[in-house]
Order: C-alpha cells, then sequence, then structure tokens
C-alpha cells in the first residue's frame, strides 16, 4: 500500500469524524440517512467475508480457507472469544493443508 | 476489559497490515492516524486483494462515514477550546461513542468519551506495533491458515449486524452480489458495489 493511499484514508476518516464533531453539530440526519448508513458494516463485512474466502484475483475458487473460516465462524456463532475464533480458522485450514498439500 | 479487547483487535490488524505488504511503520501510521479498525481493515484487505487504490479508499470512507454521525451526537458532549474539540475529534469511534452516550449526566458522559477515546487509542496501537513486528516474522501466511483466520475474525465482527432483519438483508445481498462480480470487475470493485446493499434501509421499519 502506497503512503499516499493511507494519508488520503487518514484525512478522509478524519475530515468525517470533525465534520460531525466541529462542522454539523447537534442536528439530527433524516431518519432513513441513518438506517442506510448503520447497514454499512454489514454490507461491506460481509462482501470482505464472502470476496476473502471465496475468492483467488478473479476466480471463483473453493479450497481449504472455506472450511477455516466455516469453523471459525461456527466457534463466533457459540460465543467463543475473537482470539479462539481467529486459532480455530488458522489451524483448521492449516491443518488440512497439510493433510492433502 | 474493553482495553484488553481492543489490543487483541489491534494485533490481528498489525499482522494482517505486514502480511499483507505493509511496512511496520505504515501499519503503525494507519492505527495512529486513521484510528478507525473496520476502515483500516477494508483497506488493507482490498490492496492485498490487488485492487486499485481508489477502490481501498472508497471503501473504508464508506465505512468512515458513520463516525461523522457519531460526531453529531458528541458536539455536545465534549466542550472547551477549538484545540481541545480538535484532539477530540480523532477519538470519535463506536466505543467512545457507545460508553459517553450510556452516562446519565453531561460531565460523566464527556468524562467517559475521552477516557474510553484515549485508552482505545493507547491499547489499538500497542496491539498494532505488537502485531507489526510479529507479522513481519511470519514467512508463508497461507501456511498457517492465517488467510482464513482473517475472513474468519471479519465474521467474529459480523455477527452484532445480523441482529436486526435489515443487517441480515443487506449482509446477505452485500455477500452474495460481491461474489457474483469477482470474475467480471477489477479487485476491490466488488466491496464497493456491496455497499449498495445498504439501500435496503431505505425502506421504513415495520
Amino acid at each position: 500500500m502506497s503512503w499516499t493511499t493511507i494519508l488520503l484514508v487518514a484525512a478522509g476518516a478524519y475530515g468525517f469524524k470533525a465534520l460531525g464533531l466541529l462542522g454539523l453539530g447537534d442536528r439530527k440526519l433524516p431518519a432513513a440517512a441513518e438506517r442506510v448508513l448503520a447497514l454499512v458494516p454489514a454490507a461491506l463485512l460481509a462482501a470482505l467475508v464472502a470476496v476473502d474466502t471465496f475468492s483467488a484475483g478473479r476466480s471463483l475458487v473453493l479450497d481449504a480457507r472455506a472450511a477455516g473460516v466455516a469453523a471459525g465462524g461456527t466457534a463466533a456463532l457459540l460465543r467463543a472469544p475473537f482470539p479462539v475464533v481467529v486459532a480455530v480458522a488458522a489451524l483448521v485450514a492449516a491443518g488440512i493443508r497439510q493433510l492433502v498439500g | 476489559m474493553l482495553g484488553a479487547a481492543v489490543g487483541v483487535f489491534g494485533v490481528a490488524f498489525g499482522v494482517l497490515a505486514t502480511t499483507s505488504g505493509l511496512s511496520v511503520a505504515q501499519a503503525c501510521a494507519m492505527s495512529v492516524l486513521v484510528f478507525t479498525g473496520a476502515s483500516q481493515f477494508l483497506a488493507v484487505r482490498v490492496v492485498a486483494d490487488g485492487g486499485v487504490p481508489a477502490a481501498a479508499i472508497a471503501g473504508a470512507l464508506l465505512l468512515a462515514a458513520r463516525n461523522g454521525v457519531y460526531g453529531m451526537a458528541m458536539s455536545r458532549v465534549v466542550r472547551g477550546s477549538h484545540g481541545r474539540r480538535m484532539i477530540a475529534a480523532q477519538l470519535v469511534i463506536d466505543e467512545s461513542t457507545a460508553m459517553a452516550a450510556a452516562q446519565d449526566d453531561p460531565a460523566a458522559r464527556e468524562r467517559a468519551f475521552w477516557a474510553t477515546g484515549l485508552a482505545v487509542f493507547v491499547f489499538w496501537n500497542a496491539g498494532t506495533i505488537a502485531g507489526a513486528v510479529l507479522g513481519r516474522g511470519i514467512g508463508d501466511p497461507a501456511a498457517l491458515g492465517l488467510d482464513a483466520a482473517f475472513p474468519a475474525g471479519f465474521v467474529a465482527l459480523l455477527l452484532p449486524h445480523l441482529r436486526t432483519r435489515p443487517g441480515r438483508v443487506a449482509a446477505g445481498i452485500g455477500g452474495t452480489a460481491a461474489l457474483a462480480l469477482v470474475p467480471f470487475v477489477p479487485a476491490g470493485v466488488p466491496i464497493l458495489v456491496a455497499s449498495l446493499a445498504t439501500l435496503v434501509g431505505l425502506r421504513r421499519p415495520t
């Protein structure tokens, strides 16, 4: 990642925070706008999970990652703490690669 | 308690960043200057997947926009000089806003905002440094299963957003649309197009 990208993200992120705190002040957005903004993490995180699990470059693939993410996701559904979720996913994916590869 | 949890996410970000090609200095600069976790994770992943910088920047800023809404809510909470409020702006994030909003009187709200914001800032950055250095020592992330660990970690972050029906619909459409587009558009673009799924929020809750 280039420094330019990092600095542009930093400037934009601070810009939103400052615009709210210093610029717009205490007012309400239209309710529909608040509902749409509240859904951004759901839509983008789901897209990130899907792309990071099932794609390699421009191809859709089904490999050890899918099993790892399924195992980690199950741990998360069972309310396992974050480090456990991540470790379960890594172990399952690495284990399958050991067995198959 | 909150600090420890934030520290763990910071370590995860540091490892992700340096195993995705960022230098330790770049990982640390992001956590100090951007200081909003989801945007940082998304930008690093989009670039690592081969996405164009514009897609990484646009995706990160879509996620950062909610901090503007938090800032409006906090504009009455944070008082003092302009300089003090400019520093406070950097600390406007999920955690500081939620903790401040949970207090009853104005003084306690402002105390909670600063205490939470500063604690998260310290733990997030300390975790990032540790994780970035750790990640530097990892030769092949796939051999350790890290390429599965990161999306699984994002699942953990996603689950709280699936408690509501609009959240589940937006996630379902966003995830499906992104995958469907992968073969046809440059990397990074599928995730941006998935953000259109948030428009289901235009429907009034019934």
